[in-house]
């Protein structure tokens, strides 16, 4: 199997779906010429031409508003965001036009459009350009959220993005861009709403999405090695919808739910799943679940300050020593 | 940058440039010292661009890195028009701005590191500086976002009923953002004494003016607003002084908004990690360095005028440098923030507990 980095996995996605429909186009900030500003959209312009691969100003609401109407028309628009931070300046056309359009119109339209970019901190970029915003996003019925934390995900869930009837905002990040890992050359899709079990055990259950998986797993061996506790580790690569049985079939095999994400903790993904495990799973916990988010305040710019911010591997095993006394 | 100094070099065979602007009031009441601080500013703000672009290379500092090189007569000209009540508010591209309205460089310098000594004790770094008793008004991330700032600044000196203005700075790619143009709007609409500042310096990020603006000149655009608007070579600092002084008068006068659109060139990538490969030819970098650089303008107009000599040039550079080093060696001596530090500066009333009125939690674990 060939191994590719998660950017190499996102140019194939995009690459497959634009070949395979004709609807499909690509627009955003420096995709064509430029190449992307993170390189996803590398050598798309010369393959596609500039019909389907287009450059804008930076006119994030003019050009997400343009795709949200365009896809009400039936083309497929994705639609880059040179950073999911940006969203911000065109949060109306996303969270009020293609959020409720379907809903307003008694369900005569729908926006099959994606919008995608990194969503992550750790960059040492400060409060403007680190934000995420998948909690804020889920948080509006009517648009769905993907996190995808390796690259095989990142390829199957862009192409079943892609191919959904309804807008999904897809969030990458650049930390993880250059991970590698085998990926088949063969075409598959990852439903979205369907987490996966990054790692199997027995004693926790970490439950996680994008890089956080990646730092969960690393806590994980750590825990396993050293203190003799076996963890498993769930990534919900979708946030809405949300695969609750996976979550509740782990917790219920292990007693015990620690959840880790980027987001600050007030009303954060995991302020969601926490109702979730104590609604339909409170009989079946050991312990109270706890939850590791970044630290409550903007991003802070000073690289090795923002690094503790976010969910360390330490401050995961610490926590999860914390659920396991 | 193999040699740091070789886009100020001169070249003694090229006649002088004497500055058309050089009678103009504004500069003609100027004296020599005066003249010459302008040019020291200048240097003082292309020899930390230097430091700071040799800091990042080294691995010591990282994120983005927006330098001003190039476009130092900007800042400088404008800035140095300013009265007590006038007001600077800028984008990410701010290294030069918070020199030219009188911040430190060590703790530039610092705040690029991401320590405590930063001026924004290491939490806003390269794009988010800020120095509020200088009325500068940062330093913002987000293309377009501080032109509605720029905006209230002038409407609460306004209001206030003091006789100043402020000064919004943005790039040429900032002026298709929406908010600019809302801004631009209620400015003209209530009368604000703004003056909205574009330093076109041709490209946002790899993206030429014509491929992402429509019309001519951007500043034309203050016409669908019935606002005043102008074109200003900012090569030239004797010019980009005399119309920012025109549209600054107008402002604290007649509260009359306006565009200034001043034409300027950056030799670096758009930020650091820019390769600077796919959207402009190296001669074309070159040409502008051999032909419109503003310190070796402005040097020339100096010296044919009489105010500048070789040995006080020499000099400024030498204590530009100087000043470079000693803020990076400050930078590098200073301690980073702590994790406790993280949580503070959140809200006025927490990092005020005297005069706390709020009850509840609001940071949360
Ligand atoms: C709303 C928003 N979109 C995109 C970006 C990313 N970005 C940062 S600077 C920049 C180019 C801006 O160019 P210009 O306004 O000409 O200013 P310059 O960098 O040339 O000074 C872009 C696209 C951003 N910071 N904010
Ligand atoms: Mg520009």
């Amino acid at each position: 199997m060939p191994v590719i980095t998660y950017r190499e996995a996102l140019n194939q996605a995009l690459a497959e779906e634009l070949e395979r429909d004709p609807r499909v186009f690509l627009m955003g900030e420096e995709v064509g010429q430029f190449n992307g500003a993170y390189k996803v959209s590398e050598g798309l312009l010369a393959k596609f031409g500039p019909k389907r691969i287009i450059d804008t100003p930076i006119s994030e609401a003019g050009f997400i508003g343009l795709g949200v109407g365009a896809s009400m028309l039936g083309l497929r628009p994705v639609i880059e965001l040179m950073f999911w931070s940006f969203y911000s300046v065109a949060f109306d056309q996303i969270l009020n036009n293609a959020a409720n359009v379907r809903y307003m119109s008694g369900g005569q339209i729908n926006c099959p459009i994606v919008i995608r970019g990194p969503a992550n901190g750790g960059t040492n970029v400060g409060a403007t350009h680190s934000h995420t915003p998948e909690n804020v996003c889920a948080n509006h019925p009517g648009v769905k959220v993907v996190v995808p934390a390796t690259a095989y995900d990142a390829k199957g869930l862009l192409k079943a993005a892609i191919r959904d009837n309804d807008p999904v905002m897809f969030m990458e990040n650049t930390i993880l861009y250059n991970d590698k890992m085998e990926v088949p050359s063969e075409e598959y899709l990852i439903p979205l709403g369907k987490a996966d079990v990054k790692r199997e055990g027995k004693d926790l259950t970490i439950i996680a999405h994008g890089r956080s998986v990646i730092q969960s797993l690393k806590a994980a061996e750590v825990l396993q090695e050293k203190h003799n506790i076996s963890v498993e580790v769930v990534d919900l690569r979708s946030i809405r919808p949300l695969d609750e049985a996976a979550i509740l079939a782990s917790v219920r095999k292990t007693h015990r739910a620690l959840l880790v994400e980027e987001n600050k903790p007030f009303c954060g993904v995991d302020a969601q799943i926490a109702y979730l495990i104590q609604d339909k799973a409170f009989d079946d916990l050991d312990a109270p679940v706890k939850r590791v988010s970044a630290i409550d305040a903007p991003q802070i710019y000073s690289s090795p300050l923002e690094k503790e911010q976010l969910p360390t591997p330490q401050r995961i095993l610490d926590a999860a020593l914390g659920v396991c006394r | 940058m193999s040699n740091p100094s070789a886009d100020t070099q001169r070249d003694s065979a090229a006649s002088p440039h004497i500055s058309p602007f050089v009678n103009a009031p504004v500069n003609k009441v100027l004296k020599p010292s005066q003249k010459i601080d302008l040019y020291r500013l200048m240097m003082r703000i292309r020899r930390f661009e230097e430091r700071s672009l040799r800091a990042y290379q080294a691995g010591k500092i990282g994120g983005f890195l927006h330098l001003y090189i190039g476009q130092e007569a900007v800042a400088v000209g404008c800035c140095s028009m300013m009265g007590k009540d006038d007001h600077v508010i800028t984008a990410y591209r701010d290294h030069g701005h918070a020199i030219a309205v009188g911040m430190d460089t060590k703790a530039l310098m610092a705040e690029l590191y991401g320590k405590a000594t930063g001026c924004s004790k290491g939490k806003g770094g390269s794009m988010h500086y800020f120095a509020p008793h200088l009325n500068f008004w940062g330093g913002h991330g987000i293309v377009g976002g501080q032109i509605p700032l720029g905006t209230g600044l002038a409407f609460a000196v306004k209001y206030l009923e003091r006789k100043g203005a402020a000064m919004a700075f943005m790039g040429d790619g900032a002026v298709n953002q929406g908010a600019v143009h809302e801004a631009f709007n209620l400015a003209a609409l209530w009368n604000l004494p703004v003056v909205f500042v574009i330093e076109n310096n041709r490209y946002s990020m790899g993206t030429s003016q014509e491929r992402s603006s429509a019309g001519h000149t951007l500043a034309e655009r203050a016409a669908g607003y019935s606002m005043a608007w102008d074109v200003c070579n900012g090569h030239d600092v004797y010019e980009v002084r005399e119309k920012a002084d025109k549209f600054l008068t107008l402002a604290r006068e007649q509260n009359k908004p306006s565009v200034l659109e001043i034409d300027t060139y950056r030799y670096r990538g758009h930020s650091v990690a820019d390769p600077d490969k796919t959207y402009r030819s190296k001669t074309e970098i070159e040409e502008y360095q051999r032909t419109k650089d503003p310190l070796n303008l402005f040097r020339s107009c100096l010296e044919a005028e009489g105010v500048l000599t070789t040995e006080i040039i020499e000099k400024i550079d030498a204590e530009a440098r100087a000043e470079a080093d000693l803020a990076t060696e400050f930078a590098e001596a200073s301690p980073y923030p702590t994790v406790e530090d993280i949580t503070k500066d959140i809200y006025w009333e927490e990092d005020n507990p005297s005069h706390k009125t709020s009850q509840g939690t609001i940071i949360f674990e």
